[in-house]
């Protein structure tokens, strides 16, 4: 392998049913601002069916090329399927850093790409920076994220990482951006296609997605049960885009669905404004929340760890505080 | 039918604490426990066996901890310290070349590191289909059905005999393990394999055979905490709405 052969940033820009995932957007967000430091070109490669149309929307939003590989064989994600199409782009197009959401499609196709290819992954980064040297250093927590390690991939190509979904931001689109559209297309052996989708089953269980939520209402230990947190969607109901969110014990408890826990075994999550009402704030919680942009903790322990990443915090029972809150915000938010 | 299952000894990650002082992880006195995913694992292969009469082996880098098996492995040698996920993946990948097997489980993620990675990559290493996130197997004449947890619901996959699975620790609860099982696996005869013992390129072991290599680790800079205010609820509820009308989030 020639390092110098390897140029450009390449990003997995991966579509369900033909939908790009906003993951693969806030990839390009940061791919946008390594290429510009290695002044490099930030290519999208999309795999899919009928999906050409989707390849201005990449540009739109930072791609400077983008190599879409249209085949009916790669309408649904399989592994060995997308694992061929990506290792032959790989091969042609030679990437220096390849990225990937750390979706269950990213986290089941990375590893088995890096394993064809010889080469480094690094997973859940939190962090992507470009060293003098213009090596990719990827930082990501271990140990349940109670450390943080930097980790680099200086002798093999591609550098691969994965970035979960919400760690990193889009940039604003841009509909007059221009880009290269390539169409690729690979050459299968079909003999290793050994795993078929017999059903793709949606579970419509009002599923929500906190991620988006500008406004999350979060609870913890200190709600306790079902009752308690009524009084926290009440709270939420009371601004626009709010939902409710929680810490893993509540979710273990079966009172919140997995799909509303926030933290290391669950979302990692940015909202404008986060409430961390009677959450004591285990480092794997705070590790999926505490790039929120203000947070208020609410918490009868004054020694509860929640306080350290807190930008208000108030040392109350939150059952006397959040219905009184909602009151009284509704209040001022009626009057404007 | 022959099941391996690959496990992993983790320290609990729930009990390591920062020595505030020097920054650094707080190791003594942590308990290592088996991998939960990894339970969840060993849990459908002993169901496997419970149906069909497969013959279960376990295989781990570190000292095994389950029952009820009917073979133990334990890879370990100085060769294979200082391994990333891919040299990891090659070593067992070496050392499953000589086993027999149907199916090779394993946990989805270990916790201490979270990545994913190592089972995927040594079906790779062994060229087998793998089917990641698995919350139910069903078996049929050499050809495997599995229930995947996907973000949106699930997957029904169709899969051949031999194949990696990935296990998630909600798959099975896992049986009760016998004070008396547990005795007896301290009896039971671990095998110790080392490098020179499995099929592997020793270039391709250990920190040598690791692209990936950690440049420094470091715990996380505390955030400067904001004001903390021990208040009644009405104070607290008109100290919260003048912050958020200060921050034009009202």
């Amino acid at each position: 392998m020639e390092k110098s052969d390897y140029k450009n940033v390449f990003v997995f820009a991966e579509q369900r049913d033909g939908v790009i995932q906003s993951v693969a957007l806030e990839l390009l967000g940061k791919a946008h601002e390594l290429a510009g430091v290695l002044n490099e070109k930030v290519v999208a490669v999309l795999p899919g069916h009928n999906i050409t149309r989707h390849a201005q929307m990449l540009i739109e939003y930072g791609a400077d090329e983008v190599i879409c590989i249209d085949e009916p064989e790669l309408k649904d994600y399989l592994t060995e399927q997308y694992a061929q199409t990506i290792c032959q782009v790989v091969d042609k197009f030679k990437p220096s850093i390849l990225m990937i959401g750390a979706t269950t499609i990213g986290r089941d196709l990375g590893p088995r790409l890096a394993a064809r290819l010889t080469t480094g992954l690094t997973a859940d980064c939190t962090r992507l920076e470009i060293s003098e040297e213009g090596e990719l250093m990827m930082t990501r927590p271990a140990f349940g994220g109670n450390l943080m390690a930097t980790i680099m991939c200086t002798e093999h190509r591609p550098q691969m990482s994965t970035v979960r979904p919400g760690v990193m931001q889009k940039m604003q689109r841009d509909p007059e951006r221009k880009g290269n559209v390539i169409n690729f297309k690979p050459e299968f052996d079909k003999s290793k296609f050994l795993v078929r989708l017999v059903e793709n089953v949606k579970v419509d269980k009002g599923k929500v997605d906190i991620t988006d939520a500008k406004v999350l209402v979060s609870g913890g230990r200190g709600v306790g049960c079902k009752e308690g947190f009524e009084k926290l969607q009440a709270l939420a109901d009371v601004f626009p885009n709010a939902e409710v969110s929680s810490s893993r014990a509540m979710v273990d408890a079966g009172i919140i669905d997995h799909d509303r826990q926030v933290g290391q075994t669950g979302k990692t999550v940015r909202p404008d404004l986060y409430f961390a009402l009677g959450i004591s704030g285990a480092i794997q919680h705070l590790a999926g929340m505490e790039e929120s942009d203000f947070i208020i903790a609410v918490n009868k322990d004054k020694f509860a760890p929640i306080f350290s990443v807190a930008d208000l915090g108030i040392v109350c029972d939150l059952n006397k505080v959040v219905p009184l809150l909602t009151t009284r915000l509704a209040a001022e938010i009626e009057k404007k | 039918m022959n099941i391996v299952v690959c496990i992993k000894q983790v320290p609990n990650t729930n009990e390591i604490k920062i020595n505030p002082e020097t920054g650094t992880l707080i190791r003594d006195g942590v308990p290592s426990i088996m991998n939960p995913d990894d339970k969840g694992g060993l849990e459908m292969a002993l169901r496997l066996k419970d149906q069909y009469g497969a013959n279960v082996t376990v295989i781990t880098m570190g000292p095994p901890q389950a029952d009820i098996t009917d073979r133990a492995i334990l890879l370990t040698d100085r060769k294979f310290a200082g391994a990333d996920t891919l040299a990891t993946s090659y070593a067992l990948a070496g050392a499953l070349k000589s086993l027999d097997y149907d199916f090779i489980i394993a946990g989805r993620q270990a916790i201490d590191g979270d990545t994913a990675q190592v089972a995927p990559e040594m079906a790779e290493h062994l060229g087998l289909p793998q089917v990641s996130y698995v919350i139910d197997l069903k078996y049929n004449n050499g050809l495997c059905t599995v229930k995947k947890e996907t973000e949106e619901g699930y997957q029904i996959l169709e899969v051949p005999a031999p194949c990696v699975l990935t296990v998630l620790a909600t798959a099975n609860q896992p049986r009760y393990m016998r004070v008396k099982g547990i005795m007896e696996a301290f009896d039971k005869d671990v095998e110790i394999w080392t490098a020179d013992q499995i099929d592997v390129d020793p270039a391709r072991l250990g920190l040598k055979g690791s692209p990936t290599r950690v440049k420094k680790s470091f715990t996380k800079p505390q955030k400067s905490p904001g004001q903390v205010y021990e208040v009644d609820a009405e104070e607290a509820v008109g100290i919260i709405i003048s912050k958020l009308k200060e921050k034009f989030i009202i």
